[in-house]
């Protein structure tokens, strides 16, 4: 019979003792740097001063959000943040599927190992050495790109006091550091497929294109939704390192290239306003919450077994 | 890694040719696109300056020179605190990472434990919610004091939900008849997560390991929001800095703002010791990659798996 109340509760602690040991140091690390955390969003709601810390400083209702949102701020780095990762999401899965895709199809041994290796590389450094490697294709002086460009007798283009060419040069990196990581998943669901498939469509006299569009994409949808999904479910999370190794404080291009991460930066360390730096993140969290649920009950439509919670 | 053996016998008509010289054409030139970036730090390196200063960078060296390296390894000191940081910092949380990891796991995964799905959800929820910026900024630096601390590049990065998830998933898969079994010999948890288990999920300990160890050599935010002391900086955070204090430099000299001893410094290389730098940050993890990349293959795969 199943033990209840406290007497029970005290049971099941003895009982459980060596579990609650070994997980007390992950616990307790996730109470102080997750959880208590969480209670300084009442920033969002105060205008913060040093000496008076989270709790002593003085409320001013909703004074932060009201000039974030009046100042025109708020649409556009949402806007910024949701239009670039939807545009990541869209290329990169193309891309990363039809890598996949390419490589199972690939005779060549050596061949495929070796370009999967190449297209992992990006992944395995920061994007502080990304900042680096833009600097050095698209810089007005030094820049590869620009080279090119004269050498084929155009005209230099100043990429870092241009923003309309910022989304293009973000999309760029962005394809660049992920497509090895991310076709890696697709490859192995295509891996997966039962391979009396192919068979039965070879003796159809299916071509090798038919044998792609009507067996492997088909196939490998369930991974793709899930993975979209996943995607959609961080729309609201703008890639800090990456705008901020890439772009920096070039105020120039923050029309194109501001996110919500890098606007919440900038007001914590370049203008030290609390308050409002903490009100952008508390917007930014409570809008993930919220696609995060939406997209997990879509997940859960699609596939139980998928649904995180 | 890909394999098309199981594709069965595929007869190599003109649709396959076709196919073949398509995807050959993307992967190839994707997988260019993908070294190129990486050729040309290289080739900066070993240029002269005067080289890049008039024709920019290139895919081969322009000038063979070593003078950028030199200039880095003036102050070798410098380069070797950043190294020596950045390294300890790796191991030590490295270890504890799997060490907390590597337990917090096992106990999730097991079947016995009536309040795994409660304990999952704890730690689940941190990914669905968090405080943001600011409170975790503040924490750090003024409730717990750790501005120009070690522990504040070692505590952001100790432990993740998502490798918690990969090493749970892990650990699952292990049949739950060789840890019952370890307990009716008499095992007791710990000796059994140790010596029963810990030889099973070594392919998880290395992909785990690796991830945390790779945050750990590519980190720069946190040292950007809590280290200001230039002795303290890790390597990513180094080379920031440096590649930063190198644009203001040449930015100073091109408005003529400097006196004419600063002008006549012109000739230190700024372009290609930038490149030289990038180099030897980012030396060991391209050393390392071949041996280590099956393992983020490994990661990545069961990641897809929820726990």
């Amino acid at each position: 019979m199943k033990k209840s109340g406290f007497k029970g509760f005290l049971k099941k602690l003895h009982k459980y003792r060596v579990y609650l040991l070994m997980l007390a140091p992950a616990v307790i690390y996730t109470l102080i740097f997750a959880y208590y955390p969480m209670t300084g969003v009442v920033m969002a709601f105060k205008k913060y001063n040093y000496a008076g810390g989270i709790w002593g400083s003085p409320w001013n209702g909703l004074e932060n959000f009201r000039f974030f949102f009046l100042s025109g701020q708020a649409g556009l780095v949402t806007r910024n943040t949701v239009l670039y990762n939807l545009l990541f999401i869209a290329v990169g899965t193309f891309t990363q599927v039809a890598v996949a895709v390419f490589l199972t199809e690939i005779h060549g041994k050596r061949f495929r190992k070796i370009s999967q290796s190449m297209m992992f590389l990006p992944y395995f450094i920061s994007w502080v050495i990304v900042g680096v490697m833009a600097f050095n294709i698209f810089s007005s002086d030094y820049g590869f790109l620009n080279r090119l460009i004269t050498a084929l007798g155009g005209e230099k283009i100043a990429f870092y006091t241009t923003p309309q060419a910022w989304p293009f040069i973000l999309l760029f990196f962005n394809i660049w550091k992920g497509v090895g990581y991310g076709s890696v998943m697709y490859l192995a669901a295509i891996m997966g497929i039962d391979t009396s498939i192919y068979e039965a469509a070879s003796i159809d006299g299916a071509n090798v294109f038919q044998r792609i569009f009507k067996v492997t994409i088909p196939m490998i949808m369930p991974t793709m939704v899930i993975l979209l999904l996943m995607s959609v479910g961080g729309i609201f999370k703008g890639n800090f390192d990456m705008f901020y190794n890439l772009v920096g404080n070039n105020g120039l291009l923050y029309n194109y290239t501001d996110v919500i991460d890098t606007l919440a930066m900038r007001a914590l360390i370049s203008s030290n306003d609390f308050g409002m730096s903490a009100a952008i993140g508390l917007f930014q969290s409570v809008l993930c919450l919220i696609t995060v649920t939406i997209v997990n009950k879509l997940v859960s439509l699609y596939d139980r077994d998928y649904a995180l919670f | 890694m890909a394999n098309n053996d199981h594709l069965g016998k595929v007869k190599k008509g003109k649709d396959v040719i076709a196919l073949n010289i398509i995807a050959y054409a993307f992967t190839g030139l994707l997988a260019l696109l993908c070294l190129i970036p990486f050729l040309m730090v290289l080739s900066g390196s070993f240029s002269s300056e005067e080289a890049i200063t008039n024709n920019g960078f290139s895919l081969l060296p322009q000038d063979f020179s070593v003078e950028a390296y030199k200039t880095v390894f003036k102050e070798p000191i410098v380069v070797f605190r950043a190294y020596a940081t950045t390294i300890g910092l790796t191991v030590i949380g490295t270890a504890i990472g799997l060490l907390v990891q590597t337990m917090t796991a096992y106990v999730l995964a097991r079947k016995d434990f009536e309040w795994r799905n409660a304990f999952s959800f704890f730690f689940y929820f941190t990914t669905l919610f968090s405080g943001g910026l600011v409170p975790t900024y503040v924490l750090y630096t003024q409730t717990l004091g750790l501005r120009n601390n070690y522990l504040a590049l070692l505590l952001p990065l100790v432990f993740s939900v998502y490798n918690l998830l990969v090493m749970k998933s892990y650990i699952t898969s292990i049949p739950d008849s060789l840890v019952d079994a370890a307990k009716i010999d008499g095992c007791g948890e710990i000796r059994t997560l140790f010596q029963v288990v810990l030889p099973l999920i070594q392919p998880a300990l290395a992909t785990v390991g690796l991830f945390i160890a790779l945050a750990y050599w590519n980190d720069w935010y946190n040292a950007m929001l809590y280290i200001n002391n230039e002795k303290m900086y890790p390597l990513q955070y180094f080379l920031y800095q440096q590649v930063n204090n190198i644009e203001a430099y040449k930015k100073l000299i091109s408005t003529n703002a400097v006196s004419s001893a600063v002008v006549s410094a012109l000739s230190m290389p700024t372009q290609t010791l930038k490149m030289a730098l990038t180099i030897v940050v980012t030396g060991p993890i391209i050393l390392a990659f071949p041996m280590v990349q099956k393992y983020f293959v490994q990661g990545i795969t069961i990641g897809a798996v929820k726990g």
